[in-house]
């Protein structure tokens, strides 16, 4: 069921052609991807993910394929400078790697880091299953022209049992060009058996001018490996960010994300996380907290497919104004994954009556054996504690962002680093509704 | 000096008339405690004062420091120098007790145009006010009353009231729900901190309270009124006949 696969959207996406990569799989997964956006569309909220996200404003804007001066663009290092934190770096500049902005130099052994468009000129075999997918589902189509069009991204690979220290950090800036544009990107991200890692991705942009950015990675968790996961989502108020994230867990693997969204016009994230191995343990905590008329989107959708395999997903959503979230929080425990153990908390505050939040947890159990918690809550902040901390000469506005930031706060613990836990509190801070 | 005048008040708590017409002078330097059986007002009065939402005043008057006192928010009483010790403390998880006590403190000084302090000034006042009132060190690393025993949460209330150095300090039912050591604990707080230049107006249904904290004066309140003051030894005489008789009383 689809909206008329026609819309200025579909075919201002459509204006630009295919760069022809010189790979004959990823040529053909190119054409294949961008055949099935234009036959099909954009999903309509007939669609069920995309129930709560309406398309049809968007689908009548046109947006403009590259930006040629996406490489001479001057950016301010500070708008993404991490207190504390030095390490790799890779920045994008809408859309477009940017060496002069990124920190490639005496990389620790066993990381390899590289922007996408340059690993294609090597040896492109590897990239070959993640890049050549098809996307079928009719709630797809950004991945598709994603698939399609994304022609620089990440590529990262940290060697088995490397443990890479220093935070990796991706950055992705979004900002005002000649025109309208849409950029796409596309990262394949993979820690071999027994690696770890700690990344820190961030979006960040500046103006009001209006951008599509549609983001899809592939993160592959070995064996036994650890992946400490940080988005950091401050994009441009102009901006419709889609993204989407595949994440497969090997046997014994850890993985543990943390996503603040907090930029954005409109913002959509899907998870999908696959438990294929026995014993990965998935750990997710984040907070959106929209604000005037932003839309901001989270579908968890974790699959629990082996034995003993563990899931915690902790969130908080906060939304003022005129503004909505929509979090979705899927999990399937397969048949034979017996031993699971999987729960998922999302509460919620509304901080103005024209404020919405839609929240569904939805839980299939097939296996035996499992363990499981659900629950999602929306609710207003408390009035005792308000007067408490009035009748303590905190005045109002101040009383409702500290009681706010405590709400949210719960959701930062865990993070690897104490300078991590300060910089995102701060964040969140400076983004409390007043 | 007149610190503050209460002159037939009268309030409501959801339609249902809790006060009416009590009239209180309370001057500087002086201790006060009210008295009277459950249901009486006691607590409404505390929350009048401090500007809980919910209580509608529907006549009457109360002059704090010659000002209007219903007129001001919550926060601005407080800045002036006015404070609720809670019957029942608020839990706030995720919110530390020591940052909150300085934002707190840092809202007052401001709203009365004094300079902020710093987290190491603030840190000095905090230790000494912790030594003062025998409290352990341990209650400023934890959230706001969270988990804390019911002594616990009486003890830090009187904990914030020694930081925050109001001039007026209304306590609600602080003894209710301790023990005989906690209720010593609080008593020599409230104690320290009686000055010339502070009010204290103690809500309490016992007298017990009156054994460790000697008031200048006892009132006696019921069905919404002031029914008989009088000095410490009215407290002996309720707690030997009870209030049945004052209640009656005040009604013939």
């Amino acid at each position: 069921m689809n909206q008329p696969a026609s819309s200025p959207l579909v075919e201002s996406l459509l204006d630009a052609p295919l760069a022809p990569s010189g790979i004959a799989w990823l040529d053909a997964a190119r054409h294949e991807n961008r055949t099935a956006f234009a036959s099909h569309g954009l999903p309509d909220t007939r669609v069920e993910a995309w129930k709560y996200t309406a398309l049809r404003a968007l689908a009548q804007r046109r947006f403009i394929a590259a930006d040629e001066s996406a490489s001479n663009h001057v950016v301010d290092a500070e708008t993404f400078a991490l207190p504390g934190i030095a390490g790799p770096r890779l920045v994008f500049v809408n859309g477009v790697f940017r060496g002069d902005l990124s920190a490639l130099e005496n990389l620790p052994d066993g990381l390899s880091l590289q922007p996408l468009s340059q690993a294609l000129q090597g040896d492109a075999e590897p990239l070959r299953f993640s890049l050549s997918r098809h996307y079928r589902e009719p709630g797809e189509a950004f991945a598709r022209i994603n698939a399609a069009q994304a022609c620089d991204g990440v590529v990262l690979r940290v060697a088995a049992g490397k443990s890479i220290s220093a935070p990796v950090q991706l950055v992705f800036i979004g900002t005002a060009a000649e025109a309208e544009l849409a950029w796409h990107v596309r990262h394949v991200i993979e820690l071999a058996d027994g690696a770890e890692l700690t990344l820190v991705e961030q979006h960040v942009g500046s103006g009001e001018q209006s951008q599509l950015a549609t983001l899809v990675s592939d993160v592959v968790v070995g064996e036994g490996a650890k992946l400490n996961h940080i988005v950091l989502q401050n994009s441009a108020t102009g901006m419709t960010q889609i993204r989407r994230t595949n994440l497969r867990m090997q046997a014994r693997a850890e993985a543990t994300l943390h996503l603040l969204e907090l930029g954005g016009s409109l913002v959509r994230h899907d998870l999908q996380a696959e438990l294929v191995g026995d014993g990965a343990t998935l750990r997710t905590r984040g907070v959106f907290m929209p604000h005037g008329r932003q839309h901001i989107d989270t579908q968890l959708a974790i699959r629990h497919q082996a034995i003993n395999t563990t899931s915690d997903s902790n969130w908080r959503g906060v939304a003022s104004d005129r503004a909505r979230g929509v979090f979705r929080g899927a999990i399937v425990v397969a048949p034979g994954a017996d031993g699971s153990d999987a729960k998922l908390s999302d509460k919620n505050l509304l901080l103005s009556p024209s404020a919405e939040i839609d929240t569904k947890p939805e839980l299939e159990i097939y296996a035996d054996e499992v363990l499981a918690a659900h629950g999602a809550t929306v609710g207003q902040l408390d009035e005792r504690s308000l007067f408490y901390l009035r009748s303590r000469g905190i005045p109002l506005g101040e009383a409702r962002a500290l009681l706010t930031a405590a709400f949210c706060r719960a959701v930062l613990d865990d993070l690897p680093s104490a300078d991590l836990r300060e910089h995102l509190s701060n964040l969140l801070n400076t983004h409390l509704p007043a | 000096m007149t610190m503050l005048k209460i002159e037939n008040l009268h309030a409501r708590v959801e339609g249902k008339e809790i006060l009416k017409g009590l009239s209180l002078t309370v001057n500087a330097g002086e201790v006060h405690a009210i008295m009277g059986p459950n249901g009486a007002g006691k607590s409404t009065l505390g929350n009048v004062l401090s500007g809980r939402d919910g209580y509608e005043v529907t006549a009457g008057s109360v002059i704090y420091n010659g000002v209007d006192l219903l007129a001001l928010d919550p926060e601005a009483r407080a800045a002036a120098g006015v404070f609720l010790a809670f019957q029942y403390p608020v839990e706030i998880p995720g919110v530390n007790n020591t940052y909150f006590l300085r934002a707190a403190a840092n809202a007052q000084r401001k709203a009365r145009g004094e300079k902020e302090l710093d987290s190491m000034q603030f840190l000095k006042l905090v230790r000494e006010k912790l030594k003062v009132m025998q409290i352990s060190d341990e209650l400023l690393h934890r959230a706001v009353n969270e988990g804390f025993s019911g002594g616990e949460k009486k003890r830090n209330e009187i904990f914030q009231m020694a930081v925050l150095e109001p001039q007026l300090a209304i306590l609600d039912e602080t003894d209710s729900g301790l023990d005989i050591d906690a209720l010593k604990q609080v008593a020599q707080g409230v104690n320290t901190l009686r000055s010339p230049d502070r009010a204290f107006l103690m809500i309490t249904h016992y007298q017990r309270l009156l054994d460790y904290v000697v008031p200048d004066f006892v009132h006696v309140l019921a069905d919404g009124r002031i029914v008989e003051s009088g000095d410490k030894s009215l407290a002996l005489k309720l707690e030997e006949h009870g209030y049945a008789d004052l209640a009656s009383g005040a009604a013939a």
